[in-house]
């Protein structure tokens, strides 16, 4: 059987000038009459490059992968929008691509004018439009509304007519564009099941998705792109998952990045505050710019987060054991000194803090380098981005080495549940009660 | 080319839904609506006539000169109009050219059709005054052949506009300045024959303008066919225009969705 859709070696390569150059093309263009000869780029910015799939009549395929990685252009492409700079794209059926809903659609004349025109354009005939017509409307939900202006639709009530129109085009291949965000939940499902019913009828259709719960739900074949390459393809769940992977990966660098900037940023021991002095409000959720302060009578050389094998990283999954490591070092011989931590939300919320003092250790000897540890079995924080504050201070709060919102890490989790902290838990149902989990 | 071109008659649905558009959208929410298209001419008329009748009067130098004005500046305001609005359309019509599949070509044809049917809604006024003024000559019935050689040379030169104007946004702001330079280059307000200079009437016979106008003049105003063999060579000149003017479009149409 011949795939519906081919791509084979697929290379889009776009121009990309200068300012200063585009001004000197435009006056050598003029002078010199050579016009196809001045428009050659000058340099070059690769959007795909030699991506090859097959998509088998029927399927679901998507593709998924970071802002920029090519999604976007590689169904411009597939739609015949834009035409590639090598390799081809085979599509013999119909297309429909849902790249931006209502594109086409002009403000001043009404909803009902712009179906007709907007049908034309994805390539229905006016008899076609003039059948599917209530169809369009009843779908779009916009029954009183159908011969007013297009102007004085909201955006969910345009991007509705839009979905709609293209929908009923009733395409062989149907492309779609990260659009079935439109209108409110009521309307998604309706969008997921008009999906469900193009599968069901042996369409193909690709999706190019950032929700990777619709992809796992609905794909048969994904597709990851990175860069315009292919990264991996094949099943789903397992495309999905190297994604997330590379994703944590990411997001470890840069958050390691980020702390080793704000440390060298305040690597500079501050002149001690007088003891009298009140210290600045140990664990205060306002106010919570990057900062390091104290005499450095003890200093805090390294902080790290642990995991469960005892590698340093930044992400952790939500329930997983962390340890927050510290490495100290003190100038002299003290009797006097606490340590403690604090963790932070993005919202500047401290989700948890604690010191020794509060915990009731009595500091007795402190000289040369240590070490101090804090073990976490289990840290049930919500998903998030978390920072984290350590301080050694006097009991009086005669602060030594504080380091406040200089560590950064990220909790994930597949639970999309709100809040701060997840308590350990269950569900339990009489027997009247009857729930069924859903498949993973 | 050739295969694009007969790929545009399959178009011509969406073609004629767009220029319906763009009339119902033009006028929409004013108070005369339609009007306006019969309104704008006679209002320049009026102007041009008081300017040359009242302030310059010793220009007069063709009797009934509104007539005479009215025969040139309506398919001159046909000409101007397309080729600024085409000269812009594939600029604002980047919605279209980004999203959705469909040639491009299809945006500056609307535009100079638009303006074709304002044109074709001002004749029966010219109608009206040609039967005021007893000017009816059988000449009338080659008038058609003329609108054509109009059509086909705006529609090669808004092409081409169309699509430079996306790599050279210059083109725009030129554009309204050259086109008034183009009015006075061409025998709207003046009649063809009364040009002082030799020099300048051979300077201006390079304009195809002049003899599409002169085309407009003969059949409607004096009702001569003197100037045919000058038609002939603007018909010519205007097939040529339009074969370069969609040459050049073909050639620039894939740079267009990554252009605008």
């Amino acid at each position: 059987m011949t795939p519906a859709i081919r791509v084979s070696d697929l290379t889009k390569v776009y121009r990309r000038y200068s300012h200063r150059k585009q001004f000197r093309t435009v006056k050598s263009a003029l002078l010199g009459g050579n016009l196809f000869k001045e428009l050659k780029p000058d340099e070059v910015f690769t959007a795909l490059s030699g991506v090859t799939f097959n998509v088998r009549q029927g399927a679901t395929f998507a593709v998924i992968g970071r802002n920029g990685s090519g999604k976007s252009t590689l169904l411009k492409v597939m739609a015949g929008i834009t035409r590639p700079s090598s390799g081809e794209v085979v599509v013999p059926g119909r297309i429909s691509a849902l790249i931006e809903l209502g594109a086409g659609f002009h403000p001043e004349i009404s909803g009902r004018e712009n179906v007709f025109i907007n049908g034309i354009m994805l390539g229905l005939s006016k008899q076609e439009i003039r059948d599917r017509f209530d169809e369009i409307v009843e779908f779009a939900e916009l029954k009183e509304f159908i011969d007013a202006p297009v102007k004085t639709y909201s955006s969910g009530m345009y991007m509705r007519l839009g979905f709609s129109v293209a929908i009923h085009v009733n395409p062989d291949v149907l492309l779609i564009d990260e659009v079935l965000a439109v209108g409110d939940e009521g309307f998604v499902h309706k969008c997921l099941d008009k999906l469900s019913e193009f599968r069901r009828r042996n369409k193909t259709i690709v999706l190019v998705t950032h929700s990777l719960g619709l992809v796992e739900k609905l794909a048969d074949e994904a597709l990851w792109l990175d860069r315009g390459k292919t990264q991996l393809r094949g099943d789903p769940k397992k495309v999905v998952d190297a994604y997330l992977a590379q994703v944590a990966t990411r997001e470890e660098q840069a958050l390691a990045a980020a702390e080793a900037q704000a440390v060298a940023q305040f690597q500079k021991p501050s002149q001690p505050q007088h003891p009298a002095d009140p210290p600045v409000e140990p664990y205060s959720a306002f106010a919570r710019e990057k900062g390091r302060w104290g005499s450095r009578e003890i200093e805090i050389v390294e902080v790290d987060l642990l995991g469960a094998d005892g590698a340093t990283k930044h992400v952790f999954r939500s329930g997983e054991p962390v340890t927050i490591r510290l490495a100290v070092r003190a100038s002299g011989t003290l009797s006097d000194f606490v340590f403690g931590v604090a963790l932070f939300n993005a919202d500047g919320v401290c989700c948890y803090g604690t010191n020794t003092h509060i915990e009731e250790w009595l500091p007795e000897k402190l000289s040369g380098s240590g070490e101090v540890r804090v073990v976490i079995d289990r840290l049930d924080l919500i998903e998030g981005s978390y920072t984290l504050d350590v301080a050694a201070h006097q009991r009086d709060g005669y602060p030594f080495d504080y380091h406040r919102s200089l560590h950064a890490f990220r909790m994930t989790s597949e639970t999309k549940d709100v809040g701060i902290f997840r308590p350990a838990h269950r569900w339990e149902f009489s027997p009247t009660v009857v729930l069924r989990r859903r498949e993973p | 080319m050739l295969r694009n071109l007969r790929a545009l008659v399959r178009y011509r649905v969406l073609i004629q839904s767009l220029v319906v558009r763009e009339l119902k959208a033009r006028y929409r929410g004013s108070v005369l609506g339609f009007l306006w298209s019969f309104l704008n001419p006679l209002l320049q008329l009026l102007i041009y006539t008081f300017v040359f009748s009242v302030l310059m009067p010793e220009r007069k130098v063709v009797e009934p000169y509104p007539l005479f004005l009215f025969c040139g500046i309506l398919p001159w305001t046909w000409f101007s109009s397309s080729l600024i609005e085409s000269s812009n359309v594939l600029i604002t019509g980047s919605n279209l050219i980004k999203k959705i599949l469909f040639p491009a070509e299809v945006l500056p044809i609307v535009s100079v059709l638009a303006n074709l049917v304002h044109f074709l809604l001002g004749l029966p006024i010219l109608l009206g005054f040609l039967i005021y003024y007893d000017k009816i000559h059988s000449t009338i019935v080659l008038l058609p052949a003329v609108i054509v050689l109009q059509l086909v040379f705006t529609l090669g030169l808004s092409l081409f506009l169309a699509s430079l104007s996306v790599h050279f946004r210059d083109i725009q702001n030129v554009l309204a300045n050259l086109m008034m330079l183009w009015f006075f280059a061409s025998p709207v307000i003046y009649p063809y024959l009364d040009i002082p200079s030799r020099r300048l009437q051979k300077f201006l016979n390079f304009n195809p303008m002049t003899h599409i106008l002169v085309g407009y003049h003969q059949t409607l105003f004096y009702g001569g066919l003197g100037h045919w063999p000058w038609l002939l060579a603007t018909a010519v000149g205007s097939l040529l225009t339009f074969v370069v003017g969609y040459f050049v479009f073909d050639r620039l149409r894939d740079t267009f969705a990554e252009e605008v």
